[in-house]
């Protein structure tokens, strides 16, 4: 090893950044050469000097304070921000999502099934036909009469059933229009009560129990036979309401 | 991380190191009441990006922003021929190299040595004390102050050289052969 090259590793050496297997070969010749062992040496002095404790500037404790104080200032206001941020983001969060929520639940809950539609429809039309003074469109009590008058005017025969002798005597019959459809409705009264029976083919084919359904003052009562769907709507009681599905059921059915 | 925590962590493990940042910034700067400044405003930008601290070494972490912080103060508020670029290349080695090698340096008192460094260029001023104050290696150093390694090599030997020499120069009446 040459003095220029020797200059070259004593920096990276007294470092310790020369690489070990480059170390003896340095030692070696800065043992030999006066001239890089005195450039070694005047390293090693300048930093010691470097390394006086005088030379090295400790932060005063005013700055100490100072950014201990400045952070504590920013943590203060960062917390309430954020709290208040967070507070604020949560509760109007919360708000809209209840709000959300609660709208769902109002519209999932208010809204009426398809039954309850009908339900609703059937009350109407019964109401309606009440009002506008047009509770018939043949006007018999002669189940003979009626049950033709559908004739060509529904593409289904509907059961006309007179129940004179169970004091529901019918006094006519109508054509409606309920559940997008057109509908047989046959009129029966008790007393000054009328009942509406709408009757159109069962979308199902199975029988159903009768279910009743108080709307608006009226009484519904449903129920599915024969591939047939009955609703009977009236302000009779719910007692005699029931008696006038039974008769009906069990009445005898006029032969076309 | 809830924003107390944040701030104790950051105590604990950025604030032991507010010396090393006072340090550095004192001697870039130059004087007391600029280096607090510096400081000061370097551990608040370390607070605030104290999210992005991996953990690896805080006091270079800390040092990179006290570095960094002092060159935009130092744009900000000294004019632009002092704060220029320093050309690595255009300074010559040799220059500095002059007698250094035939003097028998002693360790020199401290204000001597003190305005020694004082008047070095900045960025040899910078390596200086992150070399022989801080104790970082080549790499750190490099990494620290965005350089390659052959920079902060370079950078050092000649500001070396300069202190040699500006130290000899102190010590002209004692030198032996």
């Amino acid at each position: 090893m040459n003095c220029q090259q020797a200059k070259l590793l004593i920096e990276p050496y007294v470092d310790g950044e020369l690489e070990a297997a480059g170390i003896p070969e340095l030692e070696k010749h800065i043992n030999e050469c006066p001239a890089c062992a005195l450039a070694w040496r005047n390293l090693q002095a300048l930093r010691k000097s470097l390394k006086l404790d005088p030379l090295y500037f400790t932060a005063p404790p005013e700055l100490r304070r100072r950014v201990k104080a400045e952070l504590r200032s920013q943590v203060e206001t960062k917390s309430w921000w954020g709290s208040w941020d967070w507070n604020w983001l949560t509760a109007t969060t919360t708000s809209i999502a209840t709000a959300c929520l609660a709208l769902l639940f109002t519209v999932t809950l208010t809204r009426p099934s398809a039954e309850q539609r009908l339900t609703q429809e059937i009350v109407s039309s019964h109401v309606r036909s009440l009002m506008a003074n047009h509770v018939l469109d043949v006007v018999s009590t002669d189940q003979h009469t009626v049950k033709p008058w559908f004739n060509g005017k529904l593409d289904f025969s509907p059961p006309v059933k007179d129940l004179a002798a169970q004091e529901f005597p019918l006094i006519g019959g109508r054509l409606d229009y309920l559940d997008g459809r057109s509908v047989a409705a046959l009129v029966f009264q008790r007393k000054l009560h009328f009942i509406n029976l709408f009757i159109w083919p069962a979308n199902e084919t199975s029988s159903k129990p009768a279910s009743f359904a108080p709307i608006q003052g009226y009484n519904v009562i449903h129920w599915s036979e024969a591939d047939m769907t009955f609703w009977a709507v009236s302000d009779l009681n719910k007692k005699e309401l029931m008696e006038f599905v039974q008769d009906f059921a069990t009445g005898e059915t006029v032969k076309p | 991380m809830d924003e107390r925590d944040r701030s104790k962590l950051f105590e604990q493990t950025v604030l032991p190191h507010l010396d090393a940042a006072y340090n550095l910034a004192r001697w870039l700067a130059g004087n007391d009441c600029d280096a607090q400044d510096v400081a000061q405003e370097a551990c608040l930008r370390a607070f605030k990006f104290f999210g992005s601290f991996r953990g690896e070494n805080p006091r270079a972490w800390l040092l990179t922003i006290v570095r960094n912080t002092f060159y935009n103060w130092l744009k900000k508020n000294r004019p632009p021929e002092i704060a220029g670029e320093l050309d690595d290349e255009a300074m010559a080695v040799e220059d500095v190299s002059a007698n250094a090698e035939t003097i028998n340096l002693r360790i020199a008192d401290a204000k001597t040595v003190q305005r020694a460094i004082a008047e070095l260029p900045v960025e040899f001023r910078e390596v200086v004390i992150l070399r022989e104050m801080e104790g970082f290696s080549y790499k750190e150093i490099a990494d620290l102050s965005d350089v390659p390694i052959g920079t902060v090599m370079s950078r050092l030997a000649r500001a070396r050289k300069q202190l040699q020499k500006s130290l000899a120069g102190e010590f002209t009446p004692g030198v032996q052969k």
